[in-house]
């Protein structure tokens, strides 16, 4: 029996905290002591994923960098939410310029603080728009440049904040004010889109890794070891959305979790272009039990008959398992 | 206030906006009954005792244990664990080994001497405890505890009752009855054995009792008739056992015996036949294996060891070698009915092990005592019987014959003694809505077999009367006591501290949880819904 492998604790690694981990192995978060760079009384909706994310990240970033940190913030949900005028939710030097920019902005305070000689390490972030649409061109100039800022990318899969629109990041069939669940082909048509991970990684950064709000011990991992690192870095986070998912307000993590157990959302990492590392599956789940709870798939159960369109994302969920080796150890070959 | 370059306005904090003005519902922090506490018939806080034992704080964990049960290391033993039966976890993965935990706490206890709670400052009264069976002595600790000044009388020369005479050895040490039974005597519990009481109002006077709580058991073997040549050859279970612990006049076994009966009795007796050397030990019981009320590991030992099971079977008449057995079949209602198929079986001695009925002597004189049908002594709720002061328990009332229940009845009698001796009536508290697995959120807890307690080698069994089962370990224990998810109990994981999006939640420190802060608490129920442990309500708000 000695040999048995300690593998279990009563709640794993999988909760928060927990009284019986060594404080080391605690996240950032089970700690009193936490920045709280984003703060209480911002006027985010109920349940929003993407405040909860801003946290997480910048906690451990703020950790991870002994609080010598500024964060850059493009327009989206996030900087409305937090900043409305005199009032800021933000407890860590933050600067926002304009939608597009964040990236350029970022580059420009992180060279600033090298021409005054200090350590200060520099954040940008902002949601999918900003990010992978209207924000494209300066970030990709900030990854060919290899300029020393973390670039985070809260991805709620799209324009949720000016009333919930179709941006590349909307996944395929998703019904949003601009793709209505109306016509030949409801929802955000198949084909459009893109993955910016992967864009990362073709500009070959040194860090590239992806997360979700679900599981806290990864993200912070993620956090500290982007901060670790120099040059330019992506970190792209999942982050529901209650109101332009349609879900309820309690279920931000949940579908967080199905996103990632159905394959439909990769947990990975990748240095220098290459995958070095994915989150494998714990329970597999099918794509239905992800899709079914959000109303923006509503128009996919409607019918008496499967809407073939479900079979087409399994497919991209199972696309995702092998390109990403998300399949449990055991599984693998 | 200087400004800096270009900045024309002081920013405000988001703090100063009430978001919690939005809510329409809110958490709140409750605990919830957990369903091993909700079936222990001793009223264990089992969920309490192994949050301490999680830490290894293993003192502070055998101190909640004993709030409730005396006996920890004879009740890791011999009780079979209707926890565990109820344990959540069994959903997951498997059921967590309670008992075994409880056996090592209680071993322990034993080996490092600590000693029960110190008694309440004396309240003057005497009360007498009749019979110092599991029911006796749980009643007698708990009086002691109250202040009360208990004497325990048995008929029997020793303490223990059924945990002595009845289980054998291999099941239940003696050194562990006697270390169990003797940290209750040091707590100042009078023990006068060997006397048996047989006019309890007589002696509840001569002593100056003001109250009484017998539990005499359930000692007298109920018989068949069975026509035999020898009627010596034929035994009843619970005096062979009786005589087998006694040691003097142990009675020569055969060397074919058949056990006539379906218990837990029937495999003690058979398996003891085993270990003193009969070469067959067989059971012959009239229904299926599916309706034996022994328990089901009981059983498997048993066949472990050899014993055979001759199902659907009747014993009809014993010769001189040999009894003949009539064959039964299951009509449509369940029950057994016979075929007229006879079939004779190898042995050389019958031992019946068909149930015990209660000895009523000492209470059929009783002014005011009643009795139920089925030979039981009738009681009310209270435990207390027609006779005022009087109060029953353990196999002698009815209720499922377990050492469990025995100890139950020893501290809900004590509860209700205590209130009676004072002239109050004892209300028990009100029980908490039950921890339903549907209310866990089992992502959190990661998946582990279960310890299994190592066995004794198959061999050694068959001869001795070593106990069979072995005890965990420090690091195994604390392992299996890590398996518990703490069904509705917050044992602080902080995830509710970590989920909310608003820094709505304020985390107290160790052992004193979390609060909710209603000024920016937004009741999204993200806390509720990511609580691993189910010990977070959402109730609506008043608007």
């Amino acid at each position: 029996m000695s040999d048995q492998r300690i593998r279990f604790y009563q709640t794993g690694t999988f909760t928060v905290g927990n009284r019986l981990l060594d404080l080391g192995k605690r996240t950032v978060q089970s700690s009193t002591e936490r920045a709280n760079a984003l703060t209480s009384g911002h006027r985010a909706c109920q349940g929003c994923g993407e405040a909860l994310g801003a946290r997480y990240v910048l906690d451990a970033a703020m950790r991870a960098t002994d609080r010598d940190l500024i964060a850059v913030n493009a327009t989206g949900c996030l900087e409305v939410f937090t900043t409305p005028s005199p009032e800021t939710a933000w407890q860590l030097p933050w600067l926002h310029s304009l939608f597009g920019n964040a990236a350029a902005v970022a580059t420009g305070v992180a060279a600033a603080m090298r021409v005054k000689g200090k350590a200060t390490r520099v954040i940008a972030q902002g949601g999918d728009g900003g990010t992978t649409d209207i924000g494209f061109g300066c970030l990709s100039g900030m990854f060919e440049r290899d300029d020393d800022v973390l670039y985070v990318c809260y991805d709620n899969e799209g324009y949720m904040n000016t009333g919930v629109q179709r941006s590349s990041a909307t996944p395929p069939t998703a019904r949003t004010a601009t793709t209505p669940a109306v016509g030949a082909e409801r929802g955000n048509p198949f084909g459009t889109g893109k993955s910016l991970p992967l864009l990362a990684m073709a500009h070959r950064l040194p860090y590239v890794a992806t997360a979700t709000v679900a599981d806290l011990h990864d993200l912070e991992a993620k956090v500290t070891r982007a901060m670790s690192v120099h040059g330019a870095r992506y970190l792209h986070v999942l982050v529901p959305c209650p109101l332009g998912w349609g879900h309820p307000t309690d279920e931000t993590i949940m579908l967080a979790r199905l996103a990632t157990e159905c394959g439909l959302f990769p947990v990975f990492e990748a240095v220098g272009g290459e995958l070095a590392a994915s989150t494998p599956i714990r329970r597999r789940v099918p794509v239905e039990a992800y899709l079914r709870r959000q109303r923006r798939f509503a128009h996919l159960f409607d019918g008496a008959e499967p809407d073939p369109r479900l079979a087409r994302l399994s497919a991209l969920a199972e696309d995702n398992i092998r390109r990403f080796r998300l399949a449990a150890p055991e599984a693998n070959p | 206030m200087k400004l800096p370059f270009a900045i024309t306005l002081d920013p405000g904090s988001s703090r100063h906006n009430h978001t919690g003005s939005w809510r329409t519902q809110r958490p709140i922090y409750v605990d919830r009954l957990p369903p091993c506490n909700a079936t222990c018939p001793a009223g264990e806080n089992i969920q309490a005792w192994l949050y301490h034992a999680e830490t290894g704080d293993y003192r502070a964990a055998w101190e909640t244990l004993v709030a409730d049960n005396p006996l920890p290391a004879i009740m890791g033993r011999a009780c079979y664990h209707t926890c565990e039966s109820a344990c959540n976890r069994a959903r997951l993965d498997e059921a967590v080994g309670i008992h075994a935990v409880e056996r090592f706490l209680g071993d322990l206890a034993i080996r490092e001497g600590w000693p029960l709670p110190a008694p309440a400052p004396a309240s003057g009264k005497r009360v007498l405890v009749v019979g110092a069976g599991p029911s006796g002595l749980s009643a007698a600790y708990h009086l002691a505890r109250l202040g009360h000044e208990v004497v325990v009388r048995d008929a029997m020369p020793r303490a223990g009752g059924m945990m002595r005479y009845g289980i054998p050895r291999y099941r239940l040490p003696r050194e562990v009855v006697d270390a169990e039974i003797a940290r209750i005597a040091a707590m100042g519990v009078r023990f006068e054995l060997g006397e048996r009481v047989g006019d309890l109002p007589g002696a509840m006077a001569a002593g100056g009792f003001a109250a009484c709580f017998a539990a005499i058991g359930a000692h007298l073997a109920k018989r068949v008739d069975i026509p035999a040549p020898d009627a010596t050859r034929i035994l009843d279970a619970i005096g062979l056992l009786r005589q087998v612990e006694q040691g003097e006049d142990a009675p020569l076994l055969g060397r074919r015996v058949v056990v006539y009966g379906g218990g837990n009795t029937a495999l003690d007796v058979a398996r003891t036949a085993r270990r003193m050397g009969a070469a067959d030990a067989v059971i012959v019981y009239r229904r299926t294996q599916a309706q034996m009320p022994a328990h089901e590991e009981e059983l498997r030992e048993a066949l472990e060891e050899g014993v055979e099971m001759r199902w659907l079977s009747t014993v009809k008449e014993m010769g001189a070698g040999d009894i003949t057995i009539e064959k039964m079949r299951l009509d449509e209602a369940g029950k057994p009915v016979p075929t007229g198929e006879h079939e004779t079986i190898a042995g050389d001695m019958l031992v019946l092990a068909l149930g015990q009925a209660v000895d009523l002597t000492p209470l059929r004189e009783v002014p005011g005592v009643a009795f139920t049908p089925d030979g039981t002594v009738a009681v009310g709720d209270d435990l207390m019987t027609g006779h005022p002061g009087l109060f029953c328990g353990g196999d002698m009332v009815p209720a499922e014959r377990t050492i469990t229940v025995a100890v139950g009845h020893g501290k809900k009698a004590a509860r209700h003694i205590d209130a009676w001796l004072r002239g109050a009536t004892h209300q028990p508290t009100p029980e908490p809505a039950p921890a339903t697995f549907e209310r866990l959120n089992p992502w959190y807890y990661s998946d582990a077999e279960r310890v299994v307690q190592p066995q004794l080698e198959l061999a050694r069994r068959q001869g001795t009367f070593e106990e069979v089962h072995g005890g965990l370990d420090e690091s195994n224990a604390l392992f299996e006591a890590r398996r518990c998810m703490s069904c509705g109990n917050c044992f602080e994981c902080d995830n509710c501290f970590g989920v909310c999006p608003d820094n709505a939640v304020v985390k107290l420190g160790p052992g004193r949880r979390f609060r909710i802060d209603l000024d920016f608490c937004k009741g999204c129920g993200l806390c509720a819904k990511e609580c691993p442990c189910g010990a977070i309500d959402m109730i609506a708000e008043e608007i």
